[in-house]
């Protein structure tokens, strides 16, 4: 067993154990600053699994931006979540069936890191051996991204852009009153 | 142990995909759903790099005297699914500042109070 | 935050460092981990700290809106553009080898267009997003 498995094992008990503080805390600020958090662990574990094109991009979006963009909406929309006095118990039984369901399913997958899982038998190989050949370049997540695969990242940007467009259309329209929009109508009703 | 350490990645990311779950289901602040929403994503990623890993094998970047090497198309999918997630949350963030400005509250209950009130 | 001094020195010293560095990612992603995504997150993450240490109006003149909104266009267009000329080239939709005497070489070109397409789309809708969401505060 090599180190990077042990490396593995404490960063995910790390994320699991910050996964929960999100849900149990109730200040939202607290839980934008723990999804940062949760982020930046993730990014971690990606450098540990060799996915270091991943780690980056996670890093910079996850711990960078998203926890801006977080706390600017807090910074409107105010900091705490109001204590529900809903029941909890239907959706903790849905989600610990679902739970058990799926891991009743991993006893088929292929053990961590095994080098002969089907996974790593159909095209991946290829890519490994030609992409030099190919396109010149040693960075083979890049190849794929923007050579082999390049009318998925066409879509993919075109999604971005889709989502940028959208957050101009709902938010570049002059502010209505604050509270006042739903409660006018309530008036004007009765 | 043997058995952990080889299935621990997947059940890690069973895990937090049913934190986010629960979050989404069970909780009435549209900012804390958002939240789960992210962390059930975030679950998925993991599952996806942890299919591409090989034991002992390296960075899918070619350099010389190296043979083995991780899986590089589960790194290319979530690579692009990581940008593209930010993109739809900020999205999702732009719809709650909107129904936080017309309703002056973001907990769903409160929402559906004001919106059936409206109906009468 | 404009009246705090030590916030304001930092993020002098850093922005351009930022923006170096996104530079780097993203023409040097086809030798090391990078490309165009995580340089344009990069790089609109720099605005941004630019935009929460000097303000929402510094930034705006530093980046106008209105040329940010078209930059989001602009890189899909580009990225869609490489895939035209490749076509009017006489090969398929995106397929670089065309670009250049050698395929190897226009596999190059083609990539680096492609990946400077991406990085502006992403950096400009991540300034486009913080421009929405702080302008709404106020």
């Amino acid at each position: 067993m090599s180190i990077e498995i042990y490396i593995d094992l404490i960063l995910v008990i790390f994320l699991a154990i910050t996964a929960l503080a999100v849900i149990y805390v109730r200040n939202l600020f607290a839980v934008a600053m723990l999804s940062g958090i949760y982020s930046l662990l993730m990014a971690s574990i990606f450098v540990v699994l060799d996915a270091v094109d991943v780690a980056f991009t996670e890093a910079s979006v996850g711990a960078g931006i998203s926890t801006v963009l977080m706390l600017g909406v807090l910074a409107i929309t105010g900091n705490r979540e109001k204590i529900s006095y809903k029941s909890s118990l239907l959706p903790l039984l849905i989600v610990i069936g679902t739970g058990s369901l799926l891991v009743y399913g991993t006893w088929d997958l292929p053990m961590f890191g095994d080098p002969y899982a089907p996974v790593h038998m159909h095209v991946a190989p290829e890519y490994i051996s030609n992409t030099y050949k190919h396109t010149g370049m040693p960075n083979i997540v890049t190849a794929v991204l923007a050579s082999y695969r390049g009318y998925d990242t066409l879509g993919e940007v075109g999604v971005i852009f889709t989502a940028g467009v959208g957050v101009l259309l709902l938010l570049s329209r002059k502010k209505m009153n604050k509270h006042t929009n739903a409660k006018n109508k309530l008036e004007d009703k009765s | 142990m043997e058995l952990v350490i080889s299935h621990i990645n997947y059940w890690v990311a069973i895990l937090l995909m049913m934190i986010g779950f629960y979050a989404l289901i069970a909780r009435g602040n549209l900012v804390k759903t958002i939240v789960g929403l992210n962390i059930f994503q975030a679950s998925v990623f993991l599952l996806y790099i942890t299919f591409g890993k090989v034991s002992g094998g390296t960075a899918p970047i070619l350099q010389k005297n190296t043979e083995l090497y991780s899986n590089p198309l589960p790194h290319v999918l979530i690579l692009t699914a990581i940008v593209v997630g930010v993109a739809t949350t900020s999205l999702g963030l732009a719809l709650v500042v909107r129904i936080y400005e017309s309703y002056g509250t973001i907990e769903e209950d409160e929402i559906a109070e004001l919106d059936s009130k409206e109906e009468d | 935050m404009k009246h705090h001094t030590i916030p304001r020195v930092i993020a002098k010293l850093a922005i351009p460092g930022i923006i170096l560095f996104g530079l780097y990612v993203q023409f040097h992603g086809d030798y090391g981990p990078g490309g165009g995504f995580q340089a344009g997150v990069i790089i609109g993450a720099a605005m941004i700290l630019y935009g929460l240490i000097f303000g929402l109006d510094a930034l705006k003149s530093v980046a106008p809106q209105k040329i940010v909104t078209s930059l989001i266009a602009l890189g899909f267009l580009l990225y869609a553009g490489v895939g035209i000329v490749t076509q009017l080239l006489g090969a398929n939709f995106l397929e670089y080898g065309v670009l250049a005497h050698s395929p190897k070489e226009g596999q190059h070109i083609g990539i680096i267009l492609v990946e400077i397409g991406v990085g502006i789309t992403v950096a400009a809708v991540m300034i486009i997003i913080f421009y929405m969401f702080a302008g709404r505060k106020q």
